[in-house]
């Protein structure tokens, strides 16, 4: 069908803002950013090329190692957990259990909570003189030590602990869609054949939920790379720097201590890494036909 | 997309006998369930005791005499840096926020879904496929050039600025979740809407509109928790007037001066966790169909 003048208006008009989104923002920020992580701009943006000094410094900052090395074990850590433990508590609730509705509104509703409320309530919990340590300890077992969130090398883990509570349900409602769409057929030759059951989920059930799995890693992918609120609430990326995240790093070079090419070059560091994980998501997804 | 959880089919609703695998079966559920209950368990029962009884009792004991001192305070008086107005400053903060923001973004999203879906535009498929890859680039890449743009506009940190930018980072799910409606609709529907001479904007509010009302469902709640959870962008761009909760509950429990009142603190957070636990509660299957809507872009 033809358009006619005036529906083209239309549809143009309809477009424009996503249009300008996609030009200023997306395409317009992230191009300004990588061009000023290029410079010697301080409190305020310059032109000042310097080539690739930032990142030259940048990886010589002893705070944005720490923050690397954090991410990269947050991320493994939280990662794996959150797929073990959804999956886990998919398999559970596909048994035909009773109050399935409940079980998994119980499973599931730590992630409508935001990571702020996420990391004061854990923050609460790890706090070593009233937390769970001290309830430990009145129970009798007076050598138990549950300080982590107070030790430089351990602090990270407080975050995995409390990122797995969070994310784990969100696993754990895409694993069941995925459980839920298997066929029983396959269930019912396991049973003929005799196969244990424990069989059938790691030598068919795991092999055909690769989408599920798939979707899920990079959800929680893109959830590592994004983790700052929960470093800012929970211990504000103590003690000292021991959890310090790099998108925290950005945050506080840009607005505190004004280090505007330093921050922009941990940025597009960032990117970049986004790049390398998500590219080969969607060149899959593409191919499968998802995203046309 | 991922397809939602539907409830089991009657013929496997069959139950199985109580066998020692069933018994362990139902231990791991409910020791998960205890797991992911605890810290709810501990935020209620901290915001009810006394901070006398918080310093010399047990972490999980019931309050001996419960009391709502703690909320009151984090509502009204608790200080979030400099001013002691409580919890209740963000809360309102969060509202005026939220509501423009919700209506904007979903309009703005579910017109270009619209377009991109059912007018054959050149380009569309180009357009929409780039949004879908600039969703994973995370904000710190943004934020800078967006703060300048604002501030050169003049607009600065403002109520304004904080609406737009939720209207941006709302974007791309928004028109995912109503492209993808309008794609599943049955074209005949368009076609003939056509035929009848009906406009654009004429399809899009009498017919359109009115049948993605699921769709428009889903998208109150996936906007609704996610704008309310937010904490980087409000920071950023409200400006100290409109700070929402999420930014003031930050500052109540982690710039407190002396001692901490931890019962007033989990009451500030439970009160800041209420809105979402009520939409997540309160709607049941529908926020699962959010999740699976927004999972693309996460």
């Amino acid at each position: 069908m033809r358009l006619s003048l005036s529906s083209r208006l239309s549809v143009v008009l309809a477009l424009l803002p996503a249009l300008m989104v996609m030009i200023v923002v997306y395409i317009g920020a992230t191009g300004w950013t990588v061009w000023m992580s290029l410079t010697n701009s301080r409190m305020l943006p310059n032109n000042n090329f310097v080539g690739l000094r930032q990142y030259e410094s940048l990886f010589g900052n002893d705070r944005w190692i720490t923050s690397v090395h954090n991410v990269v074990i947050y991320g493994v850590l939280f990662v794996s957990l959150a797929l073990a433990v959804g999956f886990l508590l998919a398999v559970a609730i596909d048994q035909r259990v009773r109050a399935e509705d409940t079980i998994r509104s119980i499973y599931l509703y730590p992630y409508s909570m935001s990571f702020v409320v996420t990391g004061l309530v854990w923050q609460w919990l790890l706090n070593p003189s009233l937390g769970i340590q001290h309830v430990l300890r009145s129970w009798g077992f007076a050598g138990a030590t549950f300080d982590w969130i107070v030790r430089p090398e351990r602090a990270i883990y407080c975050l995995v602990v409390a990122g797995v509570w969070q994310a784990s349900g969100l696993v754990m409602a895409i694993m069941l869609a995925g459980l839920r769409g298997i066929d029983d057929e396959i269930w019912k030759a396991a049973r003929i054949d005799g196969l244990p059951k424990w069989r059938v989920y790691a030598s068919i059930v795991i092999p055909m939920m690769g989408a599920s799995f798939a979707t899920a890693a990079v959800l929680l992918s893109t959830a590592v790379v994004r983790l700052y609120d929960l470093s800012v609430a929970m211990t504000n990326g103590g003690p000292g720097i021991a959890s310090e995240v790099p998108a925290k790093f950005v945050m506080d070079h840009l607005f505190e201590r004004a280090n505007i090419g330093l921050a922009t070059a941990a940025a597009t560091t960032m990117l970049v890494t986004v790049i390398a994980v998500v590219a080969p998501y969607l060149y899959w997804r593409a191919r499968k036909g998802d995203i046309r | 997309m991922t397809v939602l959880a539907e409830p089991l089919p009657a013929a496997r609703r069959r139950r199985a006998r109580m066998t020692p695998a069933r018994w362990g079966l139902y231990a791991f559920i409910l020791i998960s369930a205890l797991y992911f209950l605890l810290p709810l368990y501990v935020m209620v029962v901290t915001s009810l005791k006394p901070m006398a009884e918080i310093r010399q009792g047990n972490l999980l004991a019931l309050p001996v005499s419960p009391s709502i001192d703690a909320w009151v305070t984090a509502w009204a008086s608790a200080c979030t840096g400099l001013t002691c107005q409580g919890i209740k400053v963000g809360f309102f903060n969060s509202v005026r926020i939220l509501l423009p923001s919700v209506f904007i973004s979903i309009l703005v999203g579910s017109l270009t879904g619209y377009a991109l879906s059912l007018w054959r535009v050149r380009g569309a498929s180009i357009l929409f496929g780039a949004m879908m890859v600039v969703a994973f680039i995370p904000y710190q890449l943004f934020i800078y050039p967006l703060v300048r743009v604002f501030a050169f506009t003049g607009l600065g940190q403002s109520l304004l600025t904080i609406v737009i930018i939720h209207t941006i980072f709302g974007l791309p799910t928004m028109t995912l979740l109503f492209r993808n409606y309008f794609t599943s609709l049955p074209p005949e529907l368009f076609k003939a809407a056509r035929v009848d001479g009906a406009g654009f904007y004429q399809i899009y509010a009498r017919i359109m509109m009115p049948m993605a009302t699921p769709m428009i469902v889903v998208a109150v709640i996936l906007q609704t928790t996610g704008i309310w959870n937010d904490f980087i962008l409000g920071l950023v761009f409200a400006g100290r007037d409109n700070l929402p909760m999420t930014v003031q509950l930050n500052n109540i429990v982690n710039s407190t001066q002396g001692e901490r009142a931890y019962n007033v603190d989990m009451a500030a957070t439970l009160l800041t966790a209420l809105l979402p636990l009520l939409v997540y509660f309160g709607s049941g299957r529908w926020f699962v169909r959010g999740i699976a809507a927004g999972a693309v872009k996460g």
